[in-house]
């Protein structure tokens, strides 16, 4: 099989997890979006293992690490939107701008 | 072309696709049901270039526990099951060609820069879970640790978390915390 292949097929699922990020208004809907450029990465690691024939497995220990990790993350992403949507009533990422830096006539 | 390859166009095929439907779907619960789809596609990735144990683990924490936890997240934030017709940000267009950028950087470079090399999936050392689990516990043991720590410190910020409001309103009242809430009003 060609390298390429699956490398491409990251770089498809990674763009496709960017734009999910960026267009997306829920915020559970953004951390799917993140999830799936995780994946993507996980792709590259284990196609450059199977490819290297790496001795040490290095590339699908740091997938294996790398799902582990996302799994912490997405328990701790959800506790904090949970978080937001107790005292805001939404988790609309596009609301959610008391840090904002802008001027309240601004964009909205 | 040998069924191996063929075999990993249908799957990067229904992954890539899947995934375009998971974040264009105008139905929430639907895209987290598409992402199971892109999962699993994955997941069977990862068994033809020879990784069998993570393909379990990917099936077992993505699959299994990350999109029912999204699904949890979906259902107790009141999300509306039907079709919502303002899910996405009212500049798509931008986000659109961001994303097609990146594709394009990403896709051009790794073409450009591994066109002629090959996985030689014929001889590679199947990652089974006794290949896997002699490898974590014998040159990954220090990462292994650590990363038992980082998920016990994650579960406790995320049961912290959780219990932050009941805290405030048992001790000091709601003022504290409806502050910012209400300036959003």
């Amino acid at each position: 099989m060609p390298l390429w292949w699956p490398l491409l097929l990251a770089s498809l699922l990674f763009a496709i997890g960017v734009y999910g990020v960026l267009a997306r208004r829920n915020a559970v809907l953004v951390l799917m979006g993140v999830e799936l450029m995780l994946n993507a990465v996980n792709i590259n690691f284990v196609a450059f293992d199977a490819h290297l024939r790496d001795v040490l497995h290095a590339g699908q220990t740091f997938t294996l690490f790398v799902i582990v990790i996302a799994a912490a993350e997405v328990g701790l992403a959800l506790a904090i939107v949970l978080l937001v949507f107790r005292t805001h009533g939404n988790i609309d990422v596009d609301r959610l701008r008391e840090l904002s830096d802008r001027d309240e006539q601004g964009v909205r | 072309m040998s069924w191996v390859e063929a075999v990993f166009v249908l799957l990067a095929l229904v992954a890539v696709g899947s995934a375009l439907l998971a974040v264009t779907t105008r139905n929430m619960v639907h895209a987290a049901l598409w992402l199971v789809v892109t999962l699993g596609a994955v997941a069977a990735v990862y068994l033809v270039l020879a990784a069998e144990f993570v393909a379990w683990v990917q099936v077992l924490i993505y699959v299994g526990a990350v999109v029912v936890l999204l699904l949890f997240a979906l259902m107790l934030t009141k999300a509306p099951t039907g079709p919502q017709a303002d899910i996405d940000v009212r500049r798509v267009v931008p986000a659109a060609v961001v994303a097609l950028l990146v594709a394009a950087l990403l896709g051009v470079t790794v073409v450009a820069g591994f066109r002629d090399q090959r996985i030689d999936l014929d001889h590679a050392v199947v990652g089974s879970a006794e290949t896997t689990g002699a490898t974590v516990f014998k040159m990954w043991v220090l990462p292994f640790e650590v990363l038992s720590v980082l998920l016990l410190a994650a579960l406790v910020g995320a049961i912290v978390l959780s219990r932050l409001r009941a805290a405030g309103e048992g001790l000091d009242g709601p003022d504290q915390r409806s502050g910012p809430g209400r300036e959003v009003r």
